[in-house]
């Protein structure tokens, strides 16, 4: 009696050990309903870390190992269907498909990354701004972040990125500048409900000013959630740099980039060769989808926090 | 030490939780506040801490009329007074060690390292120490976690002091143990004291004198 459900033969427990013993083994599949999801979290994370490394790693160690020559083309080999000598094929002008993910995939983690510092960078400032303000200058700042918003942000982009020369730097500019947004409401939403804590009254009581205030106990709450929002917006920034540098306005055309090589090979899908799109496609999906596994996992850990107050 | 006259204080100016309330706190006395729960008690200890900028009314606090709550306050008016939460959980910082919870009003006012001895002093006058103050919020109980807090609003010497519910939330043996700390600070420094509460046996054997909360009609 008293027994968790399932807790049968299978469960041992070491004698005299009351507090440590183990969960019961439920015997049931993973992906059973009324499971607690842990081993499917479990496989997801290990999945999605396992992808992720990977292709660090090889963004890492490949351009010194295989030197690329951006410019060089070989005609004679043009559109070849997967081999052991390229085993992603080759694009119209003959060009490695696999080496060339490879670099195209370090142009957009770089912008992924960059782009998503920068644009959670602004959102803190600007949320934690609003936030910690509070009142007119709140609301002030909100309705030019609506402004802000009404705009198209690939539109803003495209408007950012036309102003320079095409390069990695504009492209992550017009990814940085125009997604601090979500970050911003975010930031500020946590900020005002931290503000309302009575631990914020007892600083002030305490002589704290309202610039210590912000930075000792409201910025640190707010950073778990920044983070996040950070690290999910990593594959929306690739998807920008793939889609700019699809429509051309991206990384200049002859540098490997996943969305310039997509952009490049749409003529040849039609006659029947899928690989120079195939592969580059997957190189945004497969990496991007990891990412966002990790994120969800991530946010599932700091997120149920009503779980540990039902302890308390 | 604390003249509150004719105080009119909520949260939406049509309905005021506190209408028209008048209160003395004179240097060194001890005044229980009682009341039921929703009465506005902890309202009007928020107005009288400075933390909450009543509607009509006026504010004398050590002789000068208070013009600004909040952050407006001078840094010096507002650590005149000290308070204590009814809830520890939601009155500390959950990112805070009990040891850095004590000492950042110190931090706070640029005091660190003169008060950091009295910080400890304090620690242990309200029976914390040892593991304990390396501990964060969520790994200590209430009890210990509201000792924390009275050591935490003793640390700059406030001159008067006002418990919200102070003991609430805690045991017979906890408040005890906190009403002494308490006692013992008021008279080394010859401190005020608001002791909001609906705790009639306990206001009655704690303070000099016990008002009931006017019931607002």
């Amino acid at each position: 009696m008293g027994k968790p459900e399932g807790g049968d033969a299978t469960v041992e427990t070491a004698p005299g050990n009351g507090t440590a013993a183990p969960r019961p083994a439920v015997d049931r599949p993973w992906h059973a309903p009324g499971g607690d999801g842990r081993r499917t979290r479990a496989v997801r994370v290990a999945v999605s870390g396992a992808l992720i490394g990977a292709t660090v790693l090889a963004v890492l160690l490949v351009p010194p190992l295989f030197p690329l020559d951006q410019q060089a083309v070989d005609l004679t080999a043009k559109l070849e269907p997967p081999s052991w000598a390229h085993p992603f094929g080759t694009d119209e002008v003959g060009r490695d498909v696999l080496l060339r993910c490879v670099y195209g995939m370090r142009v957009s983690l770089l912008v992924g990354v960059v782009a998503a510092l920068v644009a959670s960078g602004i959102g803190l400032a600007v949320g934690c701004a609003a936030g910690a303000l509070g009142g007119r200058a709140d609301r002030l700042t909100m309705r030019l972040v609506d402004t802000f918003t009404a705009v198209p942000h690939l539109l803003m982009g495209i408007f950012i990125v036309a102003m320079f020369r095409p390069g990695i730097w504009p492209v992550i500019a017009s990814v940085g500048l125009t997604h601090w947004v979500s970050t911003a409401r975010i930031v500020r939403a946590e900020v005002l409900s931290l503000r309302a804590r009575p631990f914020v009254d007892a600083a002030i009581s305490g002589g704290a000013s309202r610039l210590r205030v912000a930075a000792r106990h409201l910025v640190p709450g707010v950073l778990p959630q920044a983070g996040l929002a950070a690290v999910l917006m990593v594959p929306h920034a690739i998807w920008h740099e793939s889609a700019l540098s699809f429509l051309g306005l991206g990384i200049p055309a002859h540098e490997a980039s996943l969305g310039t090589m997509i952009n490049g090979a749409r003529g040849s899908l039609v006659t029947g060769e899928w690989w120079p799109t195939l592969f580059p496609g997957l190189f945004i999906v497969v990496p991007t989808l990891a990412l966002a596994g990790l994120a969800g996992a991530w946010r599932e850990r700091i997120n149920p926090r009503r779980r540990s107050e039902l302890v308390l | 030490m604390l003249e509150l006259s004719h105080i009119t204080a909520g949260y939406t100016p049509r309905a005021p939780v506190v209408r028209d309330l008048s209160l003395t706190v004179a240097d060194g006395e001890a005044l229980g506040l009682l009341g039921p729960s929703g009465c506005g008690k902890s309202t009007l200890a928020r107005v009288a801490a400075l933390l909450h900028r009543p509607y009509a009314g006026t504010v004398v606090l050590a002789g000068e009329p208070v013009r600004g709550f909040r952050f407006r306050a001078p840094r010096a008016r507002r650590t005149l007074v000290g308070v204590v939460f009814q809830q520890p959980r939601l009155a500390a910082d959950p990112r805070l060690t009990l040891r850095a919870l004590i000492a950042d009003p110190a931090r706070a006012t640029g005091r660190f390292t003169e008060l950091a001895d009295r910080a400890d002093a304090l620690a242990d006058a309200v029976g914390l120490g040892g593991d304990l103050l390396r501990r964060r919020p969520p790994e200590v109980s209430d009890g210990q976690l509201q000792r924390a807090c009275l050591a935490r609003a003793l640390l700059l010497r406030p001159r008067l002091l006002i418990c919200d519910e102070m003991t609430a939330m805690l045991d017979a043996s906890t408040t005890a143990a906190l009403v002494a700390v308490v006692e013992d600070y008021r008279r080394e420094h010859d401190a005020a004291l608001l002791a909001v509460g609906h705790d009639r046996v306990l206001l009655n054997r704690w303070c000099d004198s016990v008002r009931e909360f006017p019931t607002t009609p």
